[in-house]
C-alpha cells in the first residue's frame, strides 16, 4: 500500500553516538521509492552507520527513521515491519558457512515467511539462477569465489522479497576480476525498479545506476546532488578533496 | 614376590567385578557430560547476557568450581550436605558433584565456542527478519558447536579419568574396585596394570568418537583444524 507521497526511507534530524562520540549528528535525508542512492564519503565518515541505522542493526539516538511509513519506535514490533521490507547484503557476504547456499537461501523464507519447504526452493533456486550461480545451489559458501558469494548474499536477501536493498561496500572485499560481475547483478536489480541504498566508492556504478550521490563527512551528509553534477562540480571542499583521492 | 605375575594380570583383566566397575565409569562420565553441558549451556549463556545479575553469579560459579579441586568438592557434598539436611546417595553425592565441577568447565567453553562467532552471523540473521530463536539455534550455535567440539572431548576425556576420584567417597567404579581386589591379594601392580588398560581402552575409544564428530561437524568449514586426540600420535 506505498503511495507515492510515503518515502522508501525518510530521516529526520538522526543522531547515532558510540559512546561520546558522535558517528551521525543530524541526518536528514528522503529516498522515494524506486530511487537509487550512492552514499560516499571518507572512511569514518558514518556511511556504515547509517544504512545500518535503517534497518535497526545500529539504534539511533535521536531523530526519526520511518520506512515505507513504518517509524522506527524501538519495538519489536515495528523492527520487524521495517526488516521485513528491507534486505541488507554486507561487505564481507556474512553467508552461513554450515549450510548450502541454498539452505541460506531458504532459512528465513521458511523461519520467518513460513514458506513451504518446496515453495522456498524453488523461489531459491529461480533467484539463484537469476544472479547466475543456480549451478553452485548445493555447495557450501567456502566452496565458492568471492563474487560468486556475493551474489548468493545478494539472492538470499531477495528471497525474503525486499521492496528496499541496503549495501554496505557490496564489492570492496572482492578481487577485481569479481567486481565487475556484482555490479552487473545489483545494475539488473537496479532495472527492476528496487530501491536500493549503495555504500560504494565505485564511481563507475553511481554514473550509470544512481539518481543521486549522497557525500558524507565527519557523521553528516555534506552535500547530495545527481551524478553527474557531483562528480564534475562537487561544492564543498570536503567532496572536492574526497574525490580527487578515489579518481586516479 | 616382586615379579609382576602376568597371569594374575591376565585374570583382573577379565575379572567381572573389575568390568563392573567399567560400566560405573561410564555411566558418571555420561552423566556428567550431559549434565554438565546443560548446566554449562545456562552458565555460558547468563555470564554473556549483559545483564550483571545473571552474569555475576555464573562469574562466581566458574571461579569456584574451577578454583578448588574437585576432590574436596566430593567430599564437602558427600560428608557436608547432610548438616544442611541433604542426605545423598554415594552416587547422587558423586554425579552431582561431577556436574557442578564439569559445569564450570563447559560453561568456559561454550562461551569461548559462542565469542568465536563473527557478528557479521548474527547481524545478517537481522538483516533477514530471522527471530532471536532461530538466529540462536539455526545460526550460531552450530557454528558454536563445530568449534566447541575439540576443546569439550579433551573435557570428556579428562572426565573419564576424572571419575575415579569418586573411589574416595566409595563409588564402586574402576578405581574403587581396583582397590578394594588390591587389598584381597596385594598384587598392586597387576591390578592397577589392568585398571589402566580400562582407561586407556575406554580413552582411545573416546577418542574416535571425538574425531568422528571434529569430521562430521568440521564438513562445510575450509579451516583444517589439527585434530587434539591423544591417539593422533598413530597418524602421521
Ligand atoms: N560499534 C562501534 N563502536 C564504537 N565506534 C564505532 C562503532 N561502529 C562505528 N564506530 C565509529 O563510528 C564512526 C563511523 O563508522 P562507520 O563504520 O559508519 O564509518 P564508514 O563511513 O562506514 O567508514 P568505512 O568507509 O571505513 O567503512 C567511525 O569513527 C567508527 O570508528
Ligand atoms: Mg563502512
Amino acid at each position: 500500500m506505498t503511495n507515492s507521497t510515503v518515502p522508501a526511507v525518510k530521516l529526520a534530524g538522526v543522531m547515532k553516538r558510540f559512546g561520546n562520540f558522535a558517528a551521525l549528528s543530524d541526518v536528514n535525508l528522503d529516498i522515494a521509492a524506486g530511487e537509487k542512492v550512492v552514499i560516499c564519503g571518507p572512511s569514518g565518515s558514518g556511511k556504515s552507520t547509517l544504512i545500518r541505522c535503517i534497518n535497526h542493526i545500529e539504534q539511533h539516538d535521536g531523530g526519526e527513521i520511518s520506512v515505507n511509513g513504518i517509524r522506527l519506535d524501538r519495538s519489536a514490533a515495528s523492527v520487524a515491519k521495517v526488516r521485513s521490507v528491507t534486505g541488507m547484503v554486507f561487505q564481507n557476504f556474512n553467508l552461513f558457512p554450515h549450510m548450502t547456499v541454498l539452505e541460506n537461501c531458504t532459512l528465513a523464507p521458511r523461519s520467518t515467511l513460513k514458506l513451504s519447504r518446496a515453495k522456498a526452493e524453488a523461489q531459491a533456486m529461480e533467484l539463484l539462477s537469476k544472479v547466475r550461480i543456480g549451478d553452485q545451489a548445493r555447495k557450501y559458501p567456502g566452496q565458492l569465489s568471492g563474487g560468486q558469494q556475493q551474489r548468493a548474499a545478494i539472492a538470499r536477501s531477495l528471497c525474503m522479497q525486499p521492496k528496499i536493498m541496503l549495501f554496505d561496500e557490496p564489492t570492496s572485499a572482492l578481487d577485481p576480476e569479481m567486481v565487475k560481475e556484482v555490479l552487473e547483478t545489483m545494475k539488473a536489480l537496479a532495472g527492476e525498479g528496487m530501491t536500493m541504498i549503495c555504500v560504494t566508492h565505485e564511481m563507475g556504478f553511481a554514473r550509470e545506476v544512481a539518481d543521486r550521490v549522497v557525500f558524507m563527512d565527519r557523521g553528516s551528509i555534506m552535500e547530495q546532488g545527481r551524478p553527474d553534477a557531483f562528480f564534475s562540480n562537487p561544492h564543498t571542499d570536503r567532496a572536492r578533496q574526497f574525490l580527487s583521492q578515489i579518481i586516479h | 614376590m616382586t615379579i609382576f605375575n602376568f597371569d594374575a594380570f591376565v585374570n583382573y583383566l577379565f575379572n567381572s567385578f573389575l568390568l563392573g566397575g567399567v560400566g560405573v565409569t561410564i555411566g558418571l562420565t555420561v552423566a556428567a557430560v550431559i549434565g554438565g553441558l546443560c548446566l554449562g549451556m545456562i552458565i555460558a549463556l547468563m555470564r554473556m547476557s549483559g545483564k550483571p545479575l545473571l552474569a555475576f553469579p555464573a562469574r562466581f560459579y566458574i571461579w569456584f568450581f574451577r578454583g578448588t579441586p574437585l576432590l574436596i568438592q566430593l567430599v564437602v557434598i558427600y560428608a557436608g550436605l547432610p548438616l544442611f539436611g541433604v542426605k545423598l546417595s554415594v552416587l547422587q553425592s558423586a554425579l552431582l558433584g561431577l556436574i557442578l565441577n564439569e559445569a564450570s568447565y563447559m560453561a568456559e567453553i561454550v562461551r569461548t565456542g559462542f565469542l568465536a562467532v563473527p557478528k557479521g552471523q548474527t547481524e545478517a540473521g537481522w538483516s533477514l527478519n530471522l527471530s532471536r530463536r532461530t538466529i540462536f539455534w539455526r545460526v550460531t550455535l552450530p557454528q558454536a558447536f563445530r568449534l566447541m567440539v575439540p576443546p569439550l572431548g579433551n573435557s570428556i576425556n579428562g572426565l573419564l579419568k576424572a571419575t575415579s576420584l569418586a573411589s574416595v567417597i566409595s563409588v564402586e567404579e574402576i578405581m574403587r574396585r581396583s582397590d578394594l581386589l588390591m587389598q584381597e591379594q596385594f598384587q598392586v601392580l597387576e591390578v592397577y596394570a589392568a585398571a589402566t588398560i580400562y582407561y586407556l581402552i575406554l580413552t582411545s575409544l573416546w577418542d574416535l568418537v571425538q574425531a568422528r564428530l571434529e569430521r562430521r561437524f568440521g564438513r562445510s568449514v575450509n579451516a583444517t583444524t589439527a585434530s587434539t586426540t591423544s591417539l593422533s600420535f598413530l597418524r602421521r
